[in-house]
């Protein structure tokens, strides 16, 4: 507690403990993650292969999650909906969040009118809510893997500019970027050196919950049928087609909505507790 | 003096709040009409005659500059003419008239349940913060913000509708005929959106005011020997009203989101409904005006929140 | 009779961040009779707050009264219920806190604040506290004392507010006050009215209080007894004159020899030697420069002063009054206005871009708070190597070579250049942040309040420290700082800054005869001295609450020898007096020998 010891004796480092929370949701995360990438191979049957007579079957043996309104595997047609759900929400997300970080980046250290310019622009892009301009835009140019990662990617990068934004003009004005200033380092190395290193943990933190929102308004479009359009199939689309099957409350409404929830409260999980993995990678770097 | 400062402030809010929404406008016009490209050849398709294409584009003005058709648009919409739908000829207008009360009876049941449920949840849960109850609280809150408003939605009919058979899964304003039939058409909708906003306002209820539990000047009270009650109503609450006020105005501003999903999903006849039928079809004058309509309810919730915030910080009341 | 307050075998523990337990207050025991005034002194971390929370039965959160007991009369506190400590709180024991801008509520009037605890406890009606509330304001020399309670907290000074705070806990004339660093984070020129304040009612209801505090010449003023704390234990416990004049304990001994530091050097550096810096005319600040050429809001004006090789500059002044703009305008972060620098006779370009990478080299800045002041995600080896890097040029291992030799001249471990800042104390961040301005081998050091974040021990090893490098490197030192005691034991040279103009510029020797500037008279008066009686003899200042308006002199408003119609019109001249200093002001040498209260015996 007391340092009035000189010099001071060098304090533990303390080990913490990884938060069975925090484990949960990484594995939850990183298990998404791979069946995006090899869902498919590993799914038991094709997705768009009919393989029941019956339609909405409950949970059986042969098919975990059951069959959906045609008849089809509903655990292979998740699984090859993650792509589409973790993939495209990916893409809109690191859109996002790099698109917000170089320009809060940027209006930082800059300041002056380029602050003013981006800070403006992007708080009129703020002015309508999330669904809406989705919608407009879904209206206009059709719905198509491309519209809704740049639409999602546009929507969300205020919020990261704000976060970035403000972190950077924190540590811009702490005492030890000051220090390089005035020993006259270049704009780039501050940046690179001072600035960046210690925004990280927080820029994490704001990707995954950017990753969520995006997570949940795609998919919130699926269920619309502005989405993803069939044939394909993310996770909000197989709840939209399987709806008739609520009043039997048949597993094939059910299971992608908890597949999706099962994403999305995974990765609050994991970012609450980033904190602890943060100290914990400081103590052994 | 110190009266005009402060109206000042207000006045200045509530003018940038309309030059927001000017932009929004300037924003939902350029996405739906500009930037698409030519209306008047899509509507006709691709076998279509030059002169019958320029035809058309003359007649719906598509051969007038882009900002002189902004301009009229925004001065017909000014006066209450949001156009023809493309898709039954029908005024826009007419359209939304029949729908927005059906919408605003939604959110005001909404936000009628909604309210006083969340300050209660949230107050206690930050007064009795670390305990049982507060956790339980935390984390059905964060479960129900991060799943998606459907996932909500259904469930609430599986477990009302489908397993207890106490609600009717669709909703159909017009078979109102008494206090029970009301109930059960909307209750479903308002149950779920609840869900969703109760969540999002307990979270930011709780946050705002144990930011205020944190201030040394509530360690000052309960060393005066105030007791929790007094601790909460007389010091900590006062000074989270602006931001409790805050987050009753964003929370409500979810209700826009969440809207859309539920009245899709309950088959409800609002204007959220009209506007993703309007989407799927297409039927752009029918967008705009819809998207305006939300955009600006978005807008006058963000500009109450702000406006609660300097309202209620004593510094700005008493300089 | 048995004492009013006993408390014996205190134990308070927190959960530290891995879960467990750890011990801040062990065994602690004192008794104090009715009517006297006790301090509790130590560094931070030492427990002494948690030891006064621990008289209301109250611990902060993460903390727990593990064991021990408090008796208050026939109460024993710590076995009392939830409803029992509420009684007792606010009513038989009460608390002022270290900042009363923060513990007063911002959202209700002063009058409710400071009436509450007695409707709490009913010990009075409404207008029986109201009563009794202006009575104390008055008796607290608070200004209006009818009109003061219907203000909102954020409508009166900070002083004003710690006042307030000591008639909130004294309107129900409880058994017991405590008073947790009342003044520490107010002004000199402040604390010394609220000192005298405070003093003059606990004299008058003879109250009783626990006085927590780092500050030995403080506590001299208050306290009838002193114990001391370190690391959550006492150390020793006596009469205040006793504890002054032959304290027992080692390490109370280190905390008086370095709350009255002993002056270092001979304050004489030889004339010959060349000036480093040398400032003219400095003007600086914010916003668009104006038709006259100076910026829209000035915050220093018309500066000048040159530092010579191998000497320090003390520059002194409260808070808000430039000092640390000095420091920035210096370096070139804040580019001035108006003015200029040379740097060993050579032109110096105001702004850090139109430096070249020897002029950079030779001015380096080393901040207040070690903690801000270096990058949280960098090791300590890391932080040092930059600028041999980027000034000299040298990498991999002369880089690392080095940078041990730097360590050594700081006196820390090899070690510590593996570790994060966040891994040092306080005072070995210091020693951090120092080896990285010395690693640019600098011909200028600006040190800003180096030692105010310190506890007294550690920042006086800083400043002992800092004088041995200047000597062996010849090194040209400006010390900013708000401490007067501090600044006179090591700086060859004193700046007194106010309202961001240079009212007085001399040498040591000339800081302790008169005349002075009035302000600064006022600051030197103002400094607690390490006797007790020191405030009762120290003469009344003028109370610095009159309305305050833009005057020619800044210092008009609080000046207790001003000219009307002369000192508020027209701007003061800058004149020489025979004791070898540059004093800003009208009245001449002989009326402020004559004006100004006669000189203590006391010698600071």
């Amino acid at each position: 507690m007391s340092e009035a010891a000189q010099p001071a004796p060098a304090p533990r480092r303390k080990r913490r403990r990884w938060p069975l929370a925090g484990l949960l949701g990484g594995v939850l995360v990183l298990f998404w993650l791979m069946m995006a990438l090899f869902g498919p191979m590993v799914a038991p049957h094709e997705a768009g292969r009919i393989v029941d007579m019956d339609v909405f079957t409950p949970m059986t043996a042969k098919f975990p999650l059951g069959t959906d309104y045609l008849g089809r595997d509903m655990l292979s047609r998740i699984l090859h909906g993650a792509r589409y759900t973790v993939g495209v929400a990916l893409l809109a997300t690191l859109m996002a969040s790099g698109s917000g970080l170089i320009l809060g980046m940027s209006a930082a250290v800059w300041g002056g009118w380029l602050d003013m310019l981006v800070s403006r622009c992007l708080d009129t892009l703020s002015a309508m809510p999330s669904k809406m301009f989705a919608l407009v835009v879904v209206a206009a140019f059709g719905s198509s893997v491309p519209v809704l990662v740049l639409s999602a990617g546009i929507i969300y990068t205020p919020g990261a500019y704000r976060i970035a934004r403000s972190l950077a003009v924190g540590i811009n004005a702490m005492d030890y970027v000051r220090i390089a200033r005035a020993r006259g380092e270049s704009t780039a190395f501050i940046v690179r050196e001072e600035i960046l290193p210690n925004m990280t943990g927080p820029v994490l933190a704001d990707f995954g919950l950017r990753f969520v929102f995006i997570v949940l308004l795609l998919s919130g479009l699926s269920f619309l049928g502005l989405g993803i359009q069939p044939p394909e199939a993310d996770w909000g689309s197989l709840v939209r087609e399987n709806i008739g099957g609520l009043a039997e409350g048949a597993p094939a409404v059910l299971m992608p909505a908890l597949a999706i929830a099962s994403l999305t409260i995974g990765v609050n999980m994991l970012i609450d507790n980033l904190g602890g993995f943060r100290r914990r990678a400081g103590g052994e770097g | 003096m110190k009266d005009f400062a402060l109206a000042r402030l207000v006045a200045m809010r509530l003018g940038l709040g309309l030059v927001s929404l000017l932009l929004v406008s300037l924003a939902v016009f350029a996405i739906t009409s500009l930037l698409p490209g030519d209306v008047a050849q899509e509507l006709l398709g691709q076998a279509a005659t030059p002169e019958a294409v320029a035809g058309l584009r003359a007649s719906l003005g598509l051969d007038q500059p882009g900002w002189l058709r902004y301009l009229h648009w925004l001065g017909a919409l000014f006066t209450g003419d949001a156009g023809k739908s493309l898709v039954n000829g029908q005024p826009v207008v007419a359209l939304i008239g029949s729908r927005l009360p059906n919408s605003l009876m939604l959110a005001a049941a909404t936000a009628l349940v909604s309210v006083p449920l969340a300050l209660c949840i949230g107050i206690t849960a930050a007064m009795w913060r670390g305990s049982f109850y507060d956790r339980l609280v935390s984390t059905l809150t964060v479960s129900v913000v991060s799943v998606p408003e459907f996932l909500v939605a259904t469930a609430a009919v599986l477990v009302f509708a489908v397993h207890l058979r106490w609600l009717s899964a669709l909703s159909s304003v017009s078979s109102i005929d008494g206090i029970v039939s009301f109930l059960r058409v909307f209750a479903m909708p308002v149950l779920s959106l609840c869900c969703v906003i109760v969540a999002q306002m307990v979270r930011m209820t709780r946050a705002a005011l144990i930011d205020q539990l944190r201030a040394p000047y509530v360690e000052m009270a309960i060393l005066k020997g105030a007791g929790p009650v007094r601790v909460i109503w007389s010091h900590a609450l006062p000074n989270a009203l602006g931001p409790i006020a805050n987050a009753i105005a964003l929370s409500l501003s979810y209700l826009l989101g969440g809207v859309i999903i539920v009245e899709t999903i309950f088959n409800y006849p609002g204007i959220a409904k009209l506007m993703v039928d309007g989407v799927s079809t297409r039927d752009m004058p029918l967008v705009q005006a819809c998207a305006m309509i939300f955009c600006a309810a978005y807008l006058f919730l963000v500009l109450a929140a702000d406006l609660c915030a300097i309202l209620s910080n004593p510094r700005l009341r008493h300089r | 009779m048995a004492a009013l307050l006993e408390v014996s075998g205190l134990r308070v523990t927190a959960r530290d961040a891995s879960g467990g337990e750890v011990t801040i207050v062990e065994d602690v025991g004192f008794s104090l009779e009715r009517g006297e005034v006790l301090a509790l002194i130590g560094e931070s971390g030492s427990g002494k707050t948690t030891t006064a929370l621990a008289l209301m039965g109250y611990a902060r959160g993460g903390c727990r009264i593990a064991g021990g007991s408090v008796r208050l009369g026939e109460t024993q506190i710590l076995s009392l219920s939830a409803s029992g400590l509420r009684a007792l709180r606010g009513r038989r024991v009460a608390y002022v806190a270290q900042s009363a801008a923060a513990a007063f509520n911002p959202s209700r009037r002063i009058m409710d604040q400071v009436v509450e605890s007695a409707l709490i406890h009913g010990t009075m009606t409404r207008a029986e506290a109201e009563t009794e509330a202006v009575e104390l304001f008055r008796a607290l020399a608070l200004p209006q004392p009818y009109r003061i309670g219907q203000r909102y907290p954020h409508q009166v000074s900070g002083g004003q507010l710690q006042r307030l705070m000591a008639a909130m806990a004294l309107i129900t004339r409880p058994d017991l006050v405590v008073l947790d660093e009342p003044t520490t984070a107010l002004d000199v020129t402040t604390q010394i009215e609220v000192l005298r304040a405070f003093k003059a009612v606990v004299r008058q209801r003879g109250t009783t209080a626990v006085y927590v505090s780092h500050d030995l010449a403080v506590v001299a003023q208050m306290a009838d007894r002193i114990l001391v704390l370190r690391d959550g234990r006492m150390r020793e416990v006596g009469e205040t004159a006793r504890i002054l004049a032959s304290p027992e304990h080692p390490y109370t001994q280190s905390l008086l020899a370095a709350a009255a530091p002993r002056p270092h050097g001979d304050g004489v550096v030889p004339e010959e030697a060349p000036p480093v810096l040398e400032v003219r005319g400095m003007t600086a600040g914010y916003g668009s420069l104006t038709a006259g050429g100076a910026p829209l809001i000035t915050v220093l004006r018309d500066i000048s002063f040159s530092i010579r090789r191998g000497a320090a500059l003390g520059v002194i002044g409260e808070s808000g009054c430039g000092k640390s703009t000095l420091a920035r305008v210096i370096a070139g972060l804040l580019p001035m206005a108006q003015g200029e620098m040379s740097l060993g006779g050579e032109a110096l370009p105001p702004a850090v871009e139109q430096r070249d990478r020897d002029q950079l080299r030779r001015v380096q800045l080393v901040f207040q708070m070690a903690d801000t002041a270096l990058n949280p995600s960098r090791s300590v080896g890391r932080i040092l190597g930059r600028p041999i890097t980027f000034f000299h040029g040298i990498k991999g291992k002369e880089c690392a070579r080095r940078v041990r030799r730097l360590l050594d001249l700081v006196q820390l471990p090899a070690s510590v250049i593996d570790r994060l800042p966040g891994e040092l104390s306080g005072g070995q961040k210091q020693r951090v942040n120092l080896a990285r301005a010395l690693a640019a081998e600098p011909d200028l050091i600006l040190c800003d309040e180096v030692t105010a974040a310190l506890d007294t021990v550690v920042g006086a090893a800083i400043l002992d420290l800092m004088d041995g490098l200047r000597k062996e490197l010849g090194l040209a030192v400006m010390f900013i700082s708000h401490d007067l005691h501090m600044v006179r034991a090591v700086c060859d040279e004193v700046m007194v800054l106010y309202a961001g103009q240079r009212v007085e510029l001399g040498s040591r020797a000339s800081m302790a005869v008169e005349p002075w500037h009035p302000y600064t008279d006022l600051l030197i008066r103002s400094v607690p001295e390490l006797r007790q009686g020191w405030l009762e003899e120290a003469a009344a200042v003028r109370a610095p609450e009159d309305a305050a308006r833009r005057t020619a002199c800044a210092f008009y408003n609080r000046c207790s020898v001003r000219i009307e119609g002369i000192c508020d019109r027209t701007a003061p001249p800058v004149q020489a007096v025979a004791k070898g200093a540059e004093i800003l002001c009208h009245r001449g040498e002989a009326e402020l020998l004559s004006m100004l209260p006669p000189r203590r015996r006391h010698a600071a």
